[in-house]
């Protein structure tokens, strides 16, 4: 199936990627090629086949709903790219 | 004969005679790092303190006579998508450069606890996207066997670094293949555990519902002896298995006398190198020497696989690659202005073209309009794909396969063809996406002496069978002791 630029460019918005021209061009091919090659998929018919989400799960796996230790505040931030106190800094988003 | 010849158990044994203290074994592994890695360039960072530190913890053990188990003090690489405290992990990525893990993962606590020291971390695809290592953000690791071909990946460095005999032993990752694709490519024994049998808590996401940590090793005893030590319920992980963790090297000499051993005729098609094909073929005469059984089988959705995984596997990566998004962790776009910015243009630094490829991909698929018709009908032929390995499983113990459908190929040959990289993984990934434990064994050479290796696939937990089958192959040819020319 044959991507156009526009989809391309309104995919990138919701994957919240900014792409260079040149890389909107060269995914608009590639893409096509990996949706051409699934495509045979759409050949099989699936109606009353269940979805496989987890191949060999049968249950998650719960655990008590109790508070425990966690990573303590400056561990958590360490990585951070930019803090103010003890919270992540974003830049200013109201007016 | 040098101490990093050695296998992880022979090693083992010395430790265990005090014939060599872990500190020897661990300089010996860092000073074949330093000699051999500028070629191979399978290793992201050294830590060699840590490293050091570990062993000398493990020399005071032994002294005191209480050793933490059989490999305590044996030397291990990781690939450097398991998240180590203290220690930079980058998934090869630029978008993690200089992120310091605040924890660690719990097979690398698992290994710590068993006084493995660990040696550093090792190159691979981009948040393990890939099958040659090239989309590493950092440099591409070489094949040890020839310098100017990929290893394979994702866990290329891990592969190429046991090969090189670097390490005795590594972790990688296989979410499509890229255990045993690298194994193969490498000479040495590669097992991707049942999913769920080994837990993904601190392991960077790529697919969460393939995704499963494994031993990469130069012997079969090896991969037994570390899965060992990292097989386990974890609470941390809810998608890891209660399943009760048998002794992996109880029944290691077994044998195959009486087993029956699939041979699924969709994975023998056009597309297969002959040479590849006329090692498996004599692999397959070799296990019925063994007496064991041959079993034509028939897996009929094979050919759906390859198309299942790349709709499943990157859609699941768009969704877990969210979080990067430059607030919490990791690079931030220098010259961000809005919330906006911070995140498009911190994803668009940060990512690599591969990574970028899968994510634009499984946005497409999951986006309104096309999930049903994309996702959706994936994880449906998903689920008839699982139903073909169970229908197999009820006539025979295991199936045998190539792993790769070519030898290690020349680095730079597929980088621009996606579809062509994606074909790599097209034995591999359907064991993945039935959740099944798979591994690849040597099973020799090309005529220009490039590794081939032997896939076999076994029911869900049997990873003990598994590595009985591959044992037994493994006993009557010796291929491990064929060192890399380096």
């Amino acid at each position: 199936m044959a991507l156009t630029l526009e989809q391309v460019r309104h995919v990138a918005t919701l994957a919240r990627l900014s792409l260079t021209p040149e890389e909107e061009q060269r995914f608009t091919t590639q893409l096509s090629a990996v949706l051409d090659a699934v495509e045979q998929l759409q050949a099989l018919d699936v109606e009353a086949v269940e979805p496989t989400c987890h191949a060999t799960l049968t249950s998650s796996r719960l655990r008590e709903d109790v508070m425990r230790p966690s990573l303590p505040p400056e561990k958590s931030l360490a990585n951070a790219p930019a803090k103010s106190g003890t919270a992540f800094a974003v830049p200013k988003i109201i007016e | 004969m040098q101490l990093t010849d050695l296998t992880m158990l022979e090693l083992a044994e010395k430790l265990a005679a005090k014939e060599v203290s872990s500190e020897e074994a661990t300089r010996a592994s860092l000073a074949r790092i330093q000699q051999v890695d500028p070629k191979v360039r399978a290793f992201l960072r050294v830590d060699e303190a840590g490293a050091l530190a570990a062993a000398r913890a493990s020399d005071a053990r032994r002294a005191a006579g209480s050793p933490a188990g059989v490999l305590d003090g044996v030397p291990l690489g990781l690939k450097d998508l398991f998240l180590t405290e203290g220690v930079e992990t980058t998934a090869g990525s630029r978008l993690l450069e200089g992120f310091v893990p605040p924890y660690d993962a719990t097979v690398v606590r698992l290994l710590k606890e068993a006084g493995l020291p660990l040696v550093g971390k090792l190159n691979l695809d981009e948040f393990a996207m890939g099958s040659s290592n090239e989309s590493s953000a950092y440099f591409s690791c070489h094949n040890p066997w020839d310098l100017s071909r990929t290893p394979g990946g994702s866990s290329g460095g891990s592969a190429a670094a046991v090969a090189a005999r670097e390490v005795p032993g590594a972790l990688g990752t296989d979410t499509g293949g890229s255990i045993r694709q690298p194994a193969a490519l490498t000479n040495t024994v590669g097992l991707k555990p049942t999913y769920g049998r080994v837990s993904r808590y601190g392991v960077i996401a790529f697919a969460s519902s393939l995704d499963q940590p494994g031993p990469m090793t130069r012997t079969v005893a090896d991969a037994a002896a570390l899965l060992q030590v990292i097989a386990r319920p974890d609470v941390q992980d809810a998608t890891s298995s209660d399943a009760p963790v048998p002794d992996y090297s109880a029944d290691l000499e077994a044998g195959v006398r009486g087993l029956k051993l699939g041979v699924p005729r969709e994975y023998f098609t056009e597309g297969m190198d002959p040479e590849v094909e006329a090692s498996i073929r004599e692999a397959l005469r070799e296990y019925e020497r063994l007496g064991a059984t041959l079993v034509d089988v028939s897996l009929p959705h094979t050919k759906y696989a390859l198309a299942t995984y790349y709709l499943i596997a990157p859609a699941e990566a768009s969704s877990n690659l969210a979080r990067y998004d430059g607030v919490r962790f990791g690079k931030r776009a220098q010259d961000a202005r809005s919330l906006r910015d911070v995140y498009t243009l911190t994803r668009e630094e940060g990512f690599g073209s591969e990574v970028k490829r899968r994510i634009m991909l499984g946005t497409y698929a999951l986006s309104s309009g096309y999930y049903d018709a994309y996702y959706l009908r994936a994880q449906k032929v998903r689920t008839l794909i699982r139903e073909d390995f169970t229908r197999a499983f009820q006539q025979v113990d295991a199936l045998l396969s190539p792993t790769s459908p070519v030898p290690a190929f020349k680095l730079g040959e597929k980088v621009e063809d996606p579809m062509a990289m994606y074909l790599m993984d097209i034995y591999t990934l359907p064991c993945n996406l039935a959740g099944l434990p798979g591994l690849s064994v040597p099973c020799g050479f090309t005529k220009a002496g490039l590794p081939v290796g032997l896939q076999i696939l076994g029911r869900p937990f049997d990873e003990a069978g598994l590595l009985r089958i591959a044992r037994a192959y493994e006993r009557e040819h010796d291929f491990f002791r064929r060192f890399a020319p380096l």
